[in-house]
Formats: C-alpha cells, sequence, structure tokens
C-alpha cells in the first residue's frame, strides 16, 4: 500500500536558525530520514512547503472554480507543513515510520492513499 | 430457545471467533472471513433442523465458512476479469483481492489446530489505536465474543442501525487503512486497550441487568468473564490479565447482593455475605495468587487485592481497612485518577475515622459534577456529625442526576441524617 505521512506543526514553533550547528545538526536528521525511507523501499515522493503565507486557496463548488483566496485553508496554530509519500505494507509500519519522523513538535497524518495515476 | 438455535449460539460464541481468525489469516482481509463466517452461521440456523446437528459442528463451521469464503473470492476475481475486459478502469475502490491464486485452490485445510495465536492477532487488531474507542468495543464482542450485532445494540441499550454503522465503519478502516492483524511491537501498549475494553464491557453488565424492556440481553459480565479467560489462556496468564480476571470474579461473586428485589442499592456493609458465591469467590483467590506470584504489580491486581479484601472477610468489621486504604494508595500512586482517590477517602474513614476520610476527600479538585463525590461527602458529613453540610451535599449529588437507583439512595439518606440530626 502507499500511504501520505502529511506534517502539521507550527511555524513558529521551537527549532534552530539556518546557519547554526544546531540547524546543521537538525538538517541532519531529517537527511538521515530520508535515507532510512530510501533503503527500506518505502520512498515514493516528498517535500518541505514553503510557508503558509505563500499559500493561495482555490475554492470550487458545484464544478467551478468560485474563489481564490490569500492564504491556506484552515488557519490553525499547526499549518500543513510537509509531506512524504511512502511504500508500506500495512499501517502498522506506516505508523512507526511516522513515529520515527524527525519533526520536532507537531501532528503528523497518515493516510491511504486511494489512487495515483502515475503508479 | 430449541435445540438448535441453542448450539448455533453455542457455535457462535465459542468456535466462530478462531475459525475467523484463522480464515482472516488465510484469505488476508478481515472482510471476507467474517462475511463467511456470518453466512455459514445462518447456513446453520437454516439446515441443521432438518439435517440435525453435526457431531462437530466447529469442524462443520470451518469447512462451510472456508467455502464460503473461497466462492466468494472467486466470484469476486470473476467480477474484476469481468470488468477489466469491458475496458472498465482499475477498480479504485474495490477491497484489495489479497494474494495470488493458490489462495483459491481448495487445499481441504480444515484443521483448527494452531487458532490461538490468530485469535489472540485478532483479539488485537479489535484494539488497535487506530480504532475509535467505541468501535473497538464493539469490535470485540462481534468478532472475538460471537455475538450478533442486534444483540450487542440491545447490551449496550443502542438502537442497531447506530451499532451496525460502528462496526461497519471500523471494518471499513481496517480494510481501506490497511491496519494488519499481525503481532503489535509493543504488545503492552495494545494490551492495555484489550484490557480496558474487557473491563468496559463489565462494567456494561451493570446497566444491562437493570434494563426494564423485558427484552433477553446478553449477559455481559459473564461474555466478559468468557473473553477475559480467554485473553489469559492466549497470553499465558500474564499478570494482568489474571489480574483483571480476578476483579471480574470477585465482583461477579457478590453481584446477586448487589441490589434488592425492587433494584435497590444494597451498600457493601448491608450486603448478606452468606449469599456471595463462595465457590467463585476460592477460584478468585487462585487466579490473583498465580498472578501475584509473577511480582509484576499493576493496576488491575491491585483492584483485584483490594476486591480480595472485601470478598474474604468475615464482615464489614472484619474487614481489614488500613491495608485498603493502602492499596487504594498504591492504585491512585499507578493512575492518578480522583475516582480512586475519593474511594481512598472511603477505606480512610473505616480505617481512621470519619475526619480522616473527610481530609482526603476534600483534597479532591476534579469531581464537582460527579454525583457520586458529593454522595460520598454526604455520608463522610453524616459520620461525622456535621448534619447541616451533609444534607447540603446530598442536595448537590441529586442536582447532578445520578442515575435511579441512587436517587432513590439518596432519597433514603436524606431521611436517615434528618433523623439522626433531630435525636
Amino acid at each position: 500500500m502507499e500511504y501520505m505521512l502529511i506534517n502539521h506543526t507550527d511555524p513558529n514553533g521551537p527549532g534552530p536558525a539556518p546557519g547554526t550547528p544546531e540547524f546543521e545538526e537538525f538538517m541532519g536528521r531529517w537527511m538521515a530520514y530520508n535515507q532510512k525511507l530510501i533503503e527500506g523501499g518505502h520512498w515514493v515522493a516528498g517535500a518541505s512547503l514553503a510557508p503558509p503565507d505563500t499559500a493561495t486557496t482555490v475554492e470550487r463548488a458545484n464544478m467551478e472554480a468560485v474563489g481564490t483566496v490569500d492564504g491556506p485553508y484552515a488557519e490553525t496554530k499547526e499549518v500543513f507543513s510537509g509531506f512524504y509519500l511512502i511504500k508500506a505494507d500495512n499501517l502498522d509500519i506506516a505508523l512507526a515510520l511516522a513515529k520515527d519522523m524527525p519533526v520536532d513538535t507537531g501532528f503528523i497524518e497518515v493516510r491511504p492513499v486511494a489512487f495515483r495515476p502515475d503508479a | 430457545m430449541t435445540k438448535v438455535e441453542q448450539a448455533v449460539t453455542r457455535l457462535a460464541r465459542n468456535d466462530a471467533s478462531r475459525v475467523l481468525a484463522l480464515l482472516a489469516d488465510r484469505f488476508g482481509s478481515i472482510d471476507v472471513a467474517d462475511d463467511a463466517v456470518q453466512e455459514a452461521l445462518i447456513a446453520a440456523s437454516a439446515t441443521w433442523p432438518e439435517r440435525g446437528i453435526p457431531l462437530n459442528p466447529a469442524g462443520w463451521l470451518m469447512t462451510t465458512a472456508r467455502r464460503k469464503a473461497i466462492d466468494r473470492l472467486r466470484a469476486d476475481r470473476a467480477e474484476r476479469d469481468r470488468q477489466e475486459k469491458a475496458g472498465a478502469l482499475a477498480i479504485l475502490s474495490d477491497a484489495p483481492l489479497v494474494g495470488g491464486a493458490n489462495d483459491l485452490i481448495d487445499d481441504g485445510d480444515i484443521s483448527l489446530e494452531g487458532s490461538g495465536t490468530s485469535q489472540l492477532r485478532l483479539m488485537l487488531l479489535c484494539c488497535h489505536p487506530a480504532l475509535d474507542p467505541k468501535s473497538r468495543v464493539a469490535l470485540t464482542l462481534r468478532l472475538v465474543g460471537g455475538l450478533t450485532t442486534p444483540e450487542i445494540a440491545s447490551a449496550f441499550l443502542l438502537n442497531e442501525p447506530t451499532l451496525a454503522q460502528r462496526i461497519v465503519r471500523a471494518k471499513r478502516k481496517i480494510r481501506d487503512a490497511g491496519i494488519p492483524m499481525s503481532m503489535p511491537t509493543s504488545i503492552e501498549e495494545r494490551l492495555a486497550i484489550l484490557l480496558q475494553v474487557l473491563y468496559l464491557i463489565f462494567n456494561e453488565g451493570y446497566l444491562s441487568s437493570t434494563g426494564e424492556s423485558g427484552l433477553t440481553r446478553p449477559d455481559l459480565h459473564s461474555e466478559a468473564i468468557r473473553l477475559t479467560e480467554l485473553l489469559s489462556q492466549l497470553t499465558d496468564g500474564t499478570p494482568e490479565v489474571d489480574g483483571l480476571l480476578a476483579l471480574q470474579l470477585f465482583t461477579m461473586a457478590r453481584s446477586q447482593t448487589r441490589e434488592d428485589i425492587h433494584g435497590d442499592l444494597i451498600l457493601l456493609t448491608d450486603q448478606d455475605r452468606t449469599a456471595w458465591d463462595r465457590a467463585m469467590i476460592l477460584r478468585a483467590n487462585n487466579v490473583l495468587n498465580g498472578a501475584l506470584a509473577d511480582m509484576s504489580p499493576g493496576p488491575y491486581q491491585v483492584q483485584a487485592l483490594i476486591a480480595s479484601h472485601h470478598a474474604n472477610a468475615a464482615s464489614d468489621d472484619a474487614t481489614d481497612w488500613p491495608m485498603i486504604a493502602d492499596l487504594y494508595l498504591q492504585l491512585e500512586q499507578m493512575t492518578g485518577s480522583d475516582i480512586v482517590r475519593l474511594n481512598r477517602a472511603v477505606a480512610v474513614a473505616k480505617a481512621d475515622g470519619a475526619h480522616a476520610g473527610l481530609s482526603v476527600a476534600e483534597s479532591i479538585t476534579t469531581l464537582d459534577q460527579h454525583h457520586r463525590y458529593h454522595a460520598v461527602r454526604a455520608e463522610l458529613l453524616r459520620l461525622a456529625h456535621r448534619w447541616d453540610e451533609s444534607l447540603e451535599a446530598i442536595d448537590r449529588a441529586l442536582e447532578r442526576q445520578p442515575p435511579p437507583a441512587e436517587e432513590r439512595f439518596l432519597n433514603r439518606q436524606r431521611q436517615q441524617v434528618q433523623t439522626e440530626r433531630a435525636d
């Protein structure tokens, strides 16, 4: 199966500033995590998203685009900040990988992929 | 109930989950396995009255359900082939058809040997943290307990569509999210949820025993005990599992004396101890001693130990209240629960007097909305001869809408306090 790991984190939450040694260490953890997914045969795709103030939301209703507004879909403290698309035999494996992700503080939603046209 | 109906119910309760677990392992789908078992049970009800009850009903169920599962998978496959031939898109939301062609070859293996580990994994699946808590209870009773949806609905006083919906949704999530029926890496975490579910089913037994509608409801006390016994066997007597089992048996042994013929509560102090089920208490003692010998304490063992002090005491006065107060303190430290502290207040009052009990009760700040908190305070205040405050606490308890039996009890308490004050 394929699962999407969807990160919801607070952009103003704790985290080291770029250029500091702590930041190097922080990035190192993410690189190691990516490597683990690749070597484990789990990697399909992944991305870290630009902050929510760069987001634009398009609304559709009744099969038509009805509006375009500045900002992310849901205004909450946590925002959709990145995702992984992974292969895993079952939910337990996907959950174990999600629990290992080096997110400092936040939520990781795990959702099965129903259909992917390029797969 | 006719003989056949009894036999089918027994089959559903005792053997269906073994068969279901084995088929789910074999065909990789809870849905397919559950439907097959249900269809086989329906077939039993339909054909046994004429053909007679087979000598080995469990074997019959395995053979019949297995054949129904294979029929269903063959039909699904044929339908998929047909649609693919018709040029339809690949079926997007169809149940993943698990396994290769080998799965559909009937190798005639109908052995029920080794169903134990499958059954344990099925139990743990029903308590997966990715399922919502209410569904865990319903699913456990349905897939492991072999209760029908209407039976579960009536036991929980819920309407049938609501309950059916809950089960369907849970089964769909298992299928679509790919929740596996495999041994979890942390069995402790999962076992804790499972014990919570069994504890909840047992406690719900009180609700089902006080129903008024005259329906025959499954006895959830017995169902919970049966499932806990099964879990104890499957986990080779894990101490906390046996702790819960002992707790259930101690509670069950006293259940006949808990209410009078009007359904009014009888306090432990006033219960007829000669009517307690001695044989069951002895059994509970044995189970608990076995658990304690492992020296791996936990909250269910402590609760069972408290229950054992009550069950084995000759009278209320002969009860070792200081020990019980101490056990409640241990339990409080394990669970951090203020309900436990409230129970400790009662035990402390018995051991060291009403004032000592009151000071424990008054250190609780989170239970103001609970009628039981005020009911306990009322009783302790009465024992401390603080009549007016006791009456006030009774009023507060009544304002918080206690269940009818407790409401009647509180009204009797009020009269008693008034009489005592007048003396």
